[in-house]
């Protein structure tokens, strides 16, 4: 078996700071790989390399795509990249405004990466917005409402339709319930792991909340300082932490 | 997979746990333990609180990490094994059922039992077919299928729990007090259900408290004492 995600060496600094170094994991089919660490631990500065959102300085970002094989995604051109990123892969951002278009219908939302991956007929589209809308618990009437006038929560919905309308093979969540309230936070991290599970995706998802790394993720990196200070199944890494600072994470988190 | 006679087997197994953030301290909780259980087995660990029974469960569920040695499960060393190999252990051979349920608020009851099914791939229709009855020989009342079990009593948690750890007939169970909170009626409903995994070939490695439950469901003791540092 070939990891889907095969990250080699990634290193990115922002003049003399660290963003992250030397990082290198595989992520295999299925998986959802969590990556948590605390503001400036460099997590984010990861996933947008892995994204290819920004350049790294170093390292390989192999990705296993359906027509070649393992790719690596830093050295591809800026088109088949973008191609990339259309297809089989989704980014669902912590703001859901910055992942969709504000100016236009939810419906329009879901479709308009539809049509970017050359989806043509009206009917179609809108019945495949329609089908996705559900699918995120979004009452169909309000397909031809524009996304301001939704809350946080079912933005941040309506954004992981749009990602998921195209059938992405990986899905990199950066804070997905970063600024949900905790009733919401609950229902949408269901709804993640029904969509993972039923669709086979793998994700990595970056967070600072270690209750939703233990619900999402099947393994752990744990960042500081740019680095990776320790790696592991999830509940080991949060049950019996051997780093130093990973038992410090896991010892202030307020228990309810 | 298959042709492995002993479906546990543990050796020379050694737990340290470093605490950094209290000077280093380390503290060696268990030195060279060593046992086995073959298929259709129920071995209980015993010694007093704090001997290090769960220790050596959650080393076995790969939760916990070994300083040393081997934990052989259906073929695979968790000791040594990649976190995706013991995915798939957890995912296709083996059951925990520990003392503490941890769910997402709001999913329902029958999600919460029904989940490892599907994780397996089994369709949603006949995975909740199979958690109703469970539920159903669990006697939680059907009225709280639907519900989270997050407000349940204790022991309606634990038998939630139970019956998440019994819907897969996997050849690997470790349970953890699985009657410490119920009723009689529901601790016979458990032990039944103990004694027809161990009748269908599954290997049960279990903590019982409650001594007629150990009496009447382990074929044999080991005293986890014997595996203690100082006494080495």
């Amino acid at each position: 078996m070939t990891p889907l995600l095969a990250v080699q060496g990634v290193t990115k600094r922002y003049g003399r700071h660290v963003g992250c170094l030397d990082v290198s994991f595989d992520l295999w089919p299925g998986e959802v790989m969590g990556i948590v660490g605390e503001s400036g631990s460099g997590k984010s500065t990861l996933l947008a390399c892995m994204a290819g959102h920004i350049a790294p300085d170093a390292g390989r970002v192999v990705f296993d795509t359906r027509a070649e094989g393992p790719v690596d995604t830093v050295q591809m051109s800026e088109p088949a990249r973008r191609m990339l990123a259309r297809t089989d892969w989704a980014f669902v951002h912590q703001n859901p405004r910055d992942g969709l278009r504000t100016g236009v219908s939810a419906g329009g939302n879901v479709g308009e990466r539809l049509m970017a991956v050359g989806a043509r007929h009206y009917g179609d589209i809108r019945a495949a917005a329609t089908d996705w809308l559900g699918r995120v618990e979004i009452d169909a009437g309000r397909i031809d409402d524009r996304p301001v006038t939704f809350s946080g929560g079912m933005q941040q919905r309506l954004q992981i339709a749009r990602n998921l309308v195209t059938g992405p093979r990986l899905v990199f969540m950066d804070e997905p319930t970063g600024g949900l309230d905790v009733s919401v936070q609950a229902r949408l991290l269901d709804l993640l792991r029904g969509l993972v599970r039923r669709m086979g995706l793998s994700a990595v998802i970056v967070t600072h909340d270690l209750a939703v790394a233990r619900l999402l993720a099947d393994r752990l990196m744990v960042m500081k300082d740019g680095r990776v200070v320790e790696a592991g199944l999830t509940d080991q890494v949060l049950d019996d932490p051997q780093h130093g600072y990973t038992q410090l994470l896991v010892a202030s988190v307020l228990q309810v | 997979m298959k042709g492995y006679r002993k479906v546990i087997e543990i050796a020379g197994l050694a737990k340290t746990f470093t605490l950094h953030n209290q000077g280093g301290a380390v503290i060696e909780v268990m030195r060279d333990a060593a046992l086995r259980v073959e298929p259709g087995e129920c071995v209980g660990l015993t010694g007093a609180s704090g001997a290090g029974k769960s220790t050596l469960m959650r080393m076995v569920w790969g939760n916990y990490l070994a300083a040393a040695g081997s934990i052989i499960v259906a073929g695979v060393d968790v000791a040594q094994a990649a976190p995706r190999e013991v995915i798939a252990l957890r995912r296709g051979q083996m059951s925990y059922v520990s003392q503490f349920l941890r769910v997402l608020p709001r999913v329902p009851t029958l999600d919460v039992v029904a989940e490892p099914l599907l994780l397996q791939g089994l369709d949603e229709a006949a995975a909740h077919d199979r958690a109703r009855a469970l539920l159903a020989r669990l006697n939680i009342p059907q009225a709280l299928w639907s519900l989270s079990p997050t407000t349940f009593s204790g022991g309606e948690q634990q038998r939630v729990n139970i019956a998440r750890g019994f819907i897969r007939a996997v050849p690997v169970l470790l349970l953890d007090e699985p009657t410490a909170s119920l009723d009689a009626a529901n601790r016979e409903v458990v032990l039944t259900l103990i004694a027809e995994a161990k009748a269908r070939g599954a290997a049960i490695l279990g903590i019982f408290h409650d001594e007629g439950a150990r009496a009447r469901v382990c074929d044999r003791l080991v005293d986890v004492t014997a595996f203690a540092p100082h006494a080495a």
